[in-house]
């Protein structure tokens, strides 16, 4: 079971969560290329390691957060809301 | 020991790595290769899937390659001289309401359009062909009816590798264990070789098939794909005396099952469904695909489970797989598999040696290509969009 740290709610069980993918993502300006929209929409680093997502506490305060995990051994580096600047 | 060069290298000692070796030496003449494999034979999800082979598709593309693959399976004993084990048992797909009956007639007769065997039962008609299932109007989601392919069954996953191993082995070709690709040298714009856990490897030619893994591999050549890997998990239980004749799935209550030739009742459900490298998954997943089997065999609610494992799968941003050239001169892809690699091991091999002979699709594998995605030319069986963990 993994225990995702809320910073709402506190730690809590995988179940009350919803996973979205991948944070690092960003969306392209609605005239960008196609290749950056293909990238956006489609590829992914999918990395073995340290990943960056998105969890939505459904269960729970219903609010969207940004997860550090470790996608090789499930270990939960940290989180932070969704609104917060990357890296504070 | 691998020498120091070969025409072509093969990653991943897999089910659909040792066939494509063995459909390049039988059907091309090439070889001088060499399959590369940092564990051991056909110890990674070739040893972990729930060995369900069919081609119940209802998309041409798919239902053509998976259709291929199952004429193939029909022969492989035969063609490698080693017992698979391949056993048409059937595959019954059950349905839990009208809407689904309607999706699953249209199916069908897709199927059968593609020259697929596929037949829509009754209630009554599954009562009587699985006994034990529960087809009381009184279950969670009750059965309305189901679509069965007869010719679709198992395998027995570790023959595959091994009878595959064999037939390659004795057409000359290398299978080396314990030798980990670690980089993959581009010169010129083009495959100069691998760098692996014992040294440098040249070759003309590189094919990835390590399905769970592709990402990582590809990434060495400076690629990003349309994937991500996820944990799927299955499990047995103890052996009990034959009671489930065939294989039984159901998208409503995400469970597949069939029983084991030891006696085992074998099933699996959907991802945990967070990117993962991990071979093993979480308990709720177990949890959730336990009940789902009680809700559809109440009679095994006192059967002691007695092993779960986890494999790492590569969930492509259609649910459908990819095989395909690079845009690496010499290096191609096998990847993208999903839940649905197993059946599809004969004919991935038989496509994927064809593409790296000739460097071109064959028509089977026209549909699998790479830049579908860009194209937007997608083969998204289930309508779920660009979410890897909703195929």
């Amino acid at each position: 079971m993994l225990l995702i740290r809320c910073p709402w709610c506190g730690e809590r069980a995988e179940v009350e969560f919803k996973y979205l993918g991948d944070a690092t993502v960003t969306r392209p300006a609605s005239d960008d290329s196609d290749e950056a929209w293909y990238d956006f929409v489609y590829t992914r680093d999918n990395p073995r390691g340290e990943h960056v997502e998105w969890w939505h506490h459904t269960a729970g305060c219903r609010r969207w957060i940004r997860v550090r995990r470790n996608t090789w051994t499930h270990e939960v580096l940290g989180s932070e809301p969704a609104n917060a600047k990357q890296g504070d | 020991m691998p020498k120091t060069e070969y025409d072509v290298i093969i990653v991943g000692a897999g089910g659909h790595g040792l066939a494509t070796a063995y459909y390049l030496a039988k059907e091309h003449g090439i070889s001088n290769v060499a399959v590369l494999e940092k564990g051991w034979l056909g110890g990674g999800n070739t040893g972990r899937n729930t060995t369900i082979v069919r081609s119940n598709y209802l998309l041409n593309e798919n239902a053509n390659f998976y259709e291929h693959s199952m004429k193939l399976w029909e022969s492989l004993s035969q063609e490698l001289n080693y017992n698979v084990m391949f056993s048409q048992r059937g595959v019954l797909n059950l349905a839990h309401s009208d809407a689904e009956m309607d999706s699953f007639s249209r199916r069908g007769n897709a199927m059968r359009f593609n020259g697929i065997d596929a037949e829509l039962l009754m209630r009554d008609q599954i009562q009587s062909m699985v006994p034990y299932l529960d087809c009381s109007m009184s279950t969670r989601y009750p059965i309305f009816g189901g679509l069965l392919q007869r010719r679709a069954g198992t395998a027995r996953h570790d023959a595959v590798a091994w009878g595959y191993a064999r037939a390659a082995d004795a057409r000359g070709i290398d299978i080396v264990q314990n030798c980990e690709v670690v980089g993959i040298r581009v010169e010129n714009g083009a495959i100069a070789g691998v760098d692996t856990s014992r040294g440098f490897i040249r070759a003309k030619k590189i094919g990835i098939a390590v399905a769970g893994n592709s990402s990582r591999l590809a990434a060495m050549a400076g690629i990003r794909l349309p994937i991500e890997s996820h944990v799927l998990q299955a499990m047995v239980t103890e052996p009990l005396k034959p009671i489930i004749h065939t294989v039984v799935t159901s998208g409503a209550s995400h469970v597949y099952i069939n029983q084991t030739d030891k006696g085992e009742v074998l099933f699996g459900g959907d991802l945990d469904n967070y990117n993962s490298y991990a071979q093993r998954g979480n308990l709720p997943r177990i949890e959730h695909v336990v009940q789902s089997v009680l809700t559809l065999f109440p009679i095994l609610s006192r059967v002691r489970l007695m092993r779960t494992w986890g494999g790492v799968v590569d969930m492509s941003m259609d649910g459908s797989p990819i095989i395909d050239r690079l845009p690496v001169a010499g290096l191609y892809l096998n990847g993208g598999w999903c839940y649905g690699g197993f059946k599809a091991t004969p004919g991935s091999g038989w496509c994927f040696a064809y593409t790296i002979a000739r460097d071109e699709l064959h028509l089977l594998n026209t549909g699998f290509r790479l830049d579908r995605f860009f194209k937007g030319e997608l083969l998204d069986e289930k309508g779920g969009g660009p979410f890897p963990n909703h195929h």
